[in-house]
């Protein structure tokens, strides 16, 4: 195989991969048994596989940097990409339960170092199961910042268990989130958004963030514009739900 | 089909087409699986000052009273169904005036221990697999196979009225894994849950659990397969007690529950097979404190006999200090107990229905005695397996705990057999190679089964 061949899952112009080669179902069962390798706690997350550039030594006793971001089910990693340059002292990680679509946002991230020599060094994805194994990855308080941005809404009420808000999980993001974290969720679905909105309210550890405070937050707008799904909706002239929550201590 | 409910919601590519012949062949095996996967272990626990012991094997559930040394009558008035299909749990409450059951048939059931009657029944729409009392004895818990823990509040229980009619609230979930395994910290400041996926979940235990336990104190993570069993040992600079926990990785490991923090591990597989198993199989099946909390039994598959561990507490470690065989005698225990300060370890081996040459659910209780606190290794005192009639209640008790004094011994290695089989099915995660996992995705079947 001669090397100059070009690889036609790749854009030859921009160096990045081309999306239809790793179409993937739209939905995938995040109940059934994970067969994908997991870190026995958060010490043995290899950062110097995520983030080479940052961490070249695989032994990360020196620094006491960590992954600050986490976007769950983070799709074909549009907000990642946005943030990254946004915050680009801030460690982030996207989690996606689909393979091909991991594999997507890998290569996107690679290309995307390439082409722009010294950026996007902070920004990786990891093919994961976040509503099992969210505290096999962070510790508790690592996080300031978690993003849910078009869950699968799952309609039928016997699979509201397999939604990625859910009273229960909720107690799992609140223990990773440090105080004063924030939580980010945004659905085209109008009943999943009034869903995770009930589901944040009722919650003891998690407080709205008020109008001014969604003005001021940069993040906010990105929700909408930055992932593939938001630019979706906001082709076909559809309506958004977000719901912006602190994590607080909760009053005992 | 309820039996299968889990495995339907888990895996849901487990159905398949029937016209494909190889996927007629792994459905039987499967549906085999299931029906091993309902052979549930005999199961002891002990009043924390001796003043009972129960034994629960398949649906019967057999105390025996050592106070006035006579078998125990149970007076179910509650109104609720009795238990009819295998108890999964057992436990008494810190302070011994309650004592809970729990199990395949969806019923969680409270008992005074004052006479042996149940308090309340709570029909839960899951099998249940742990349970725990709070250490105030106003809160009782039961956890479901979906991983979910529930609480009951017995707030207003004084043991006059006749029953109470409760309904439970979801306290606590772990994502759709198994809960093996529930035990309140000694403080009773904490709920600690552990699961299927390796995982131990330490939760503030709220000033109102109906409310939920929102704020996680910690995760212990480093089992590298299930979780099987918890206990905690006492220890005067942590009034929480350092939580001790066994798992299907052949390990027993010490924890500091606060931080979360691994403090030791014991690899007490390597030290067994050896001498004592067959093949590679040495999962641990149960733990249990004896001696003001100094020694720790461990139980271990197909180990025929006990392996005592001492913590250290000042360095907090764990050492392995003798294995105590049950020689003679066909007897693998399937369960473990003690009371909180009692210098005897009790134990059960036994299996509820399974394909034997015994259908009906056999059970033996042995007990150990003799373990010296001060010096383990010493030699003037070995810990020696009690003869039937050196138990307390003699050959009384052990009429009602087994149910007979004459059972063919052969029975129980089987029993020992397919409770082994049965955990390994329930517990173990299912490897497939590659190609047969996309075998089985290309052919997967999200239908329902027409029954």
């Amino acid at each position: 195989m001669s090397q100059n061949k070009p690889n036609p899952t790749v854009n030859k112009s921009t160096g990045l991969p081309r999306k239809r080669f790793y179409r993937a179902r739209a939905h995938s069962n995040p109940l059934s048994d994970s067969h994908f390798p997991v870190p026995l706690s958060p010490s043995h997350v290899d950062y110097s596989l995520h983030y080479p550039q940052l961490f070249p030594l695989a032994d990360r006793t020196d620094t006491c940097k960590k992954i600050e971001f986490a976007d769950v089910g983070c799709g074909f990693g549009g907000l990642l990409i946005s943030l990254s340059t946004l915050f680009p002292e801030t460690l982030m990680i996207g989690m996606e339960l689909r393979d091909k679509v991991t594999e997507y946002v890998k290569e996107r991230i690679l290309g995307l170092r390439v082409a722009n020599p010294g950026q996007y060094q902070n920004v990786s994805v990891v093919r994961t199961n976040s509503m099992k194994y969210i505290p096999n990855y962070f510790e508790k308080g690592q996080l300031s910042k978690m993003f849910f941005l078009f869950p699968d809404p799952h309609f039928k009420e016997k699979n509201h268990r397999r939604r990625v808000i859910s009273p229960h999980l909720l107690d799992e993001y609140a223990y990773v989130l440090q105080v004063g974290g924030i939580i980010y969720t945004i659905t085209d679905v109008e009943e999943l958004g009034e869903w995770m909105k009930s589901c944040l309210q009722n919650h003891p550890m998690f407080e709205p963030l008020s109008e001014t405070e969604l003005e001021a937050d940069p993040i906010v707008k990105l929700l909408n514009t930055a992932t593939e799904e938001g630019q979706k909706v906001a082709r076909n002239g559809g309506q958004t739900f977000q719901a912006v929550y602190r994590r607080i201590t909760p009053a005992s | 089909m309820e039996g299968a409910e889990m495995e339907e919601a888990r895996v849901e590519d487990r159905e398949h087409d029937h016209n494909n012949t190889q996927e007629d062949a792994q459905i039987e095996e499967s549906e085999q699986k299931n029906k091993d996967a309902e052979v549930a272990p005999a199961l002891v626990s002990v009043h924390p000052t001796q003043n009972s012991v129960a034994v629960a094997v398949g649906s019967d559930l057999r105390v025996f009273n050592l106070l006035d040394n006579c078998a125990v009558n149970l007076v179910d008035e509650s109104g609720g169904a009795s238990h009819n299909d295998s108890i999964r749990c057992i436990k008494y409450g810190t302070n011994g005036k309650l004592f809970v059951s729990a199990g395949d048939d969806k019923l969680f059931k409270v008992w005074s221990t004052d006479c042996w009657r149940c308090i309340s029944t709570v029909v839960s729409e899951k099998r249940l697999s742990a349970v725990a009392i709070s250490n105030d004895g106003l809160h009782v818990c039961f956890a479901d196979k979906f991983g979910v823990v529930w609480v009951v509040d017995l707030a207003g229980f004084d043991g006059s009225e006749a029953s109470l009619d409760k309904k439970a609230a979801p306290l606590l979930s772990h994502y759709c894994s198994i809960i093996t395994s529930l035990e309140f910290s000694l403080d009773g400041r904490f709920i600690v849950s552990a699961d299927r996926d390796s995982k131990i979940r330490v939760t503030v235990f709220p000033s109102k659990p109906l409310d939920g336990a929102h704020e996680i104190q910690s995760f212990c993570l480093g089992h590298t397969e299930f979780v099987s069993c918890l206990a905690f040992i006492s220890s005067p600079d942590s009034p929480q007690g350092i939580l001790v926990s066994g798992g299907g990785d052949s390990t027993v490991r010490l924890w500091d529950i606060i931080s979360g923090s691994l403090l030791d591990t014991c690899e007490v597989g390597a030290k067994v097979e050896s001498d004592a198993t067959e093949g590679n199989c040495s999962i641990i099946t149960g733990i249990c404190t004896i001696l003001d909390c100094t020694l720790i039994a461990v139980a271990i598959q197909s180990l025929r006999g006990i392996m005592l561990l001492a913590c250290n507490l000042p360095s907090r470690t764990l050492s392995v200090t003798k294995l105590v065989s049950i020689i003679g005698e066909n007897f693998v225990p399937t369960s473990l107990g003690s009371s909180i300060s009692g210098g005897l370890l009790w134990m059960v081996t036994g299996a509820s229905k399974f394909r034997g040459p015994d259908i009906s659910p056999c059970s033996r209780v042995k007990g150990i005695s003799g373990f010296n606190k001060n010096s383990p290794d010493s030699s003037e005192q070995e810990p020696v397996v009690l003869a039937d009639t050196e138990l307390p209640g003699g050959v009384k008790l052990l009429e009602k705990l087994q149910g007979s004094m004459l059972i063919d011994e052969k029975v129980f290695l089987v029993a020992a057999d397919a409770v082994k089989t049965a955990m390994c099915n329930l517990l173990n995660k299912k490897q497939y190679s590659d190609e047969k996992r996309e075998f089985r995705k290309r052919t997967r079947n999200d239908k329902k089964k027409k029954q």
